[in-house]
């Protein structure tokens, strides 16, 4: 679960380390002088993808007059299909340097990556394709914890002044602790702003907590702005839905068959509409996963692929059935059904009218774009 | 041969008495797998499907000899369960449970790898050796004993691959489940590298899936490697949109990191045949063996 800016602040500013005074505003109102005192100030669109400024989502303004009308542009911004709710107003920083500072997770050492650069400012993604030489990364391992002298020596490699080093050791201690505690995917300062007179500062913060630990920090759950509508309707009733842009609903069980089941469509020539998978404990689900891939106007037909094994096909098959006999279904069914379950699943969708059976994906995919062809 | 398991497997079943247990259990020695005994704690000294329980796997430890753990427990203790494998000595630990947190990964991960324990998950299907043993919830159904090896982040998907490699006459030697996971305990490259060694082992299949950089490693591996043998894979999520969880915690392209092109690329360059959806595995392994 991403953070917003000026949450990940908040939980810098707990945690003793620096970053600029301000505040987040919904909707601009004069009365607010405490903002307003401070110009020049920096407007920063509140949204859950990078890309702000390019978009124009964050602007440095010099007079009243400019925060009010800046304030009212970004409020109407869409920044990569999200709408800005929410904006910081900061005061601007006397910048002398910018650094990047960051952990992640090495996946393939099972690792914690400390990671840092005197190249601050730009995406860290962008800087390691363009010069990832002026990346510093050293692998932590977490039973091992943060080793002071160690970050310390990389540090030093930045050539900065000791007090700086120093500085700047502390802060990747304390944003060490923060990873750890609140069990994130991402947390980044960047830029970390060296100031004129030589103090640092976390002008921007970037910090995800993973999904399977986000229960332990409610205040920063916020499905609606990380989820369509539909896809919240569909995590409600614990269904992984993702929605697509194109016209053929899929379901099926398994995340992996379900992957390969959009690969399969398109392998065809076809379009997905959504990602939608029904296994586990929401195998006994399929009636309830045709209403939410319904529930989008663009399904023209749909394509169920299944494979039993622990998810039988003869219990998915009769949530199929009374999706039918319920009248909800009405856009063209088109079935794959194979494994545990699968002979009787077949007989139960065929007494319940359902005219395109298959057993192999191969002949199901192929199908659902012939017939979507001559609707 | 095969990789990592076989009928001579001692294993224990950590978790053995619950529902999870019981099921995975049965279906376990059915198809003939080694089950020796099984762990849950305050049911040491009863039976379960004829096997021994004890209350800890130092107890267990005591009276058998034991090559691998299959943990069941529910995520929330599968952390202290993995941790009391590894310090009990058992060289094999399979990770079922789904939704632990990737931090509490890191941990029993990290804690396995120091004490040189393969681990494999969490979020896994486990392992299957067809005609042999199995740790996990694979179904045994629709795979066949042969010469194929199958290293794969998923599980029905897994099923389907081997599906089709047996309509063109490919068994399986080993298959293994890595885990949906983007913490797991072993990667494509090091379960390759245990085929590549395999004599009985003539071809693998990878099936691998968007987000993180394992395929990408393998495919590293692949173009230094001295004893290549015929590779086909598969990478589930060509089409996926960026930024989304794909139904596995692991399976989400973020950063510009973890999309199927970069796998598909570098899988290429590496000489490995490349099937665009899941039949064409079968097919491709076929023509190149």
């Amino acid at each position: 679960m991403k953070l917003y800016e000026f949450e990940g602040k908040k939980i810098l500013k707990e945690h003793s380390i620096p970053v600029p005074r301000g505040g987040v505003y919904e909707e601009y109102s004069i009365d607010r002088e405490s903002y307003l005192s401070n110009i020049p100030v920096v407007l920063k669109a509140q949204v859950l993808t990078g890309g702000r400024g390019k978009a124009g989502g964050i602007k440095l303004v010099d007079t009243e007059d400019e925060v009010r009308s800046s304030f009212e542009h970004i409020l109407k911004l869409k920044i990569k299909g999200l709408q800005v709710k929410k904006i910081l107003i900061e005061e601007k920083l006397d910048v002398k340097h910018e650094l990047y500072l960051g952990y992640s997770i090495l996946r393939s050492e099972a690792k914690i990556v400390f990671m840092i650069s005197k190249e601050g400012g730009m995406d860290i993604e962008d800087l390691a394709r363009t010069n990832p030489e002026a990346i510093i990364k050293f692998p932590i391992n977490i039973i091992d914890g943060f080793d002071k002298d160690t970050i310390g020596d990389l540090v030093g490699k930045l050539g900065f002044a000791n007090e700086i080093t120093l500085q700047i050791t502390n802060i990747a201690e304390i944003l060490y602790g923060i990873f750890t505690d609140y069990e994130c995917d991402v947390a980044e300062i960047n830029p970390l702003v060296i100031t004129d007179d030589d103090k640092l500062i976390a002008a921007d913060a970037r910090i995800s907590i993973y999904d399977e630990a986000i229960y332990k920090h409610p205040e920063y759950q916020k499905e609606e702005d990380t989820y369509t509508t539909l896809e919240t309707k569909a995590r409600r009733i614990n269904l992984g839905y993702v929605e697509m842009d194109g016209n053929i609903g899929v379901t099926g069980n398994g995340a992996g068959l379900n992957m390969a089941t959009l690969d399969i469509i398109t392998y065809f020539g076809g379009k997905p509409a959504n990602f939608l998978e029904v296994s586990g404990r929401t195998y006994h689900k399929a009636k309830e996963a045709i209403e939410i891939i319904l529930s989008n106007p663009n399904v023209k037909i749909i394509f169920g692929n299944f494979f039993g094994c622990i998810s039988r096909c003869d219990v998915i098959a009769e949530g199929l059935a009374a999706a039918i006999k319920d009248g909800i279904l009405n856009v063209p069914l088109v079935i794959a059904m194979r494994g545990t379950g699968s002979e009787e699943g077949l007989k139960t969708l065929k007494n319940a009218g359902v005219e395109e059976l298959y057993e192999d994906d191969i002949d199901a995919g192929k199908r659902v774009i012939e017939i979507l062809k001559k609707l | 041969m095969a990789i990592l398991i076989n009928k001579k497997t001692r294993v224990l079943v950590s978790g053995m008495t619950g529902k999870e247990g019981t099921f995975h259990s049965r279906k376990m020695l059915d198809m003939g797998t080694n089950i020796v005994c099984g762990v849950t704690p305050g049911k040491g000294g009863t039976t379960h499907l004829g096997k021994p329980i004890y209350n800890s796997v130092k107890d267990a430890l005591v009276k058998h000899e034991l090559d691998a753990c299959g943990i069941f427990v529910p995520s929330k203790f599968t952390m202290a369960a993995a941790n009391e494998a590894v310090d009990g000595g058992i060289n094999l630990i399979i990770v079922i449970a789904e939704g632990i947190s990737p931090h509490d990964s890191l941990k029993f991960i990290s804690k396995a790898k120091k004490n040189n324990v393969i681990l494999i998950g969490p979020n896994t299907p486990g392992l299957l050796t067809p005609g042999e043993s199995k740790i996990g919830v694979l179904a045994t159904e629709y795979v066949q004993k042969g010469n194929i090896g199958v290293i794969s982040r998923s599980g029905t998907l897994t099923v389907e691959i081997c599906y089709y490699l047996v309509k063109e006459g490919l068994g399986q030697s080993t298959i293994v489940g890595l885990g949906g996971d983007p913490v797991v305990g072993s990667t494509f490259k090091e379960m390759y590298k245990l085929f590549e060694k395999d004599k009985e082992t003539r071809g693998v299949v990878v099936v691998g899936e968007i987000g993180g950089t394992m395929e990408e490693e393998l495919a590293e591996y692949i173009l230094q490697s001295q004893n290549k043998i015929p590779t086909v894979a598969f990478i589930a999520g060509q089409n996926a949109p960026p930024g989304k969880r794909m139904g596995h915690a692991g399976a989400i392209i973020e950063g510009g990191m973890g999309s199927a092109d970069s796998k598909i690329e570098a899988l290429k360059k590496a000489g490995v045949s490349i099937a665009k959806v899941p039949w064409e595995t079968g097919k491709l392994m076929k023509d190149i063996l």
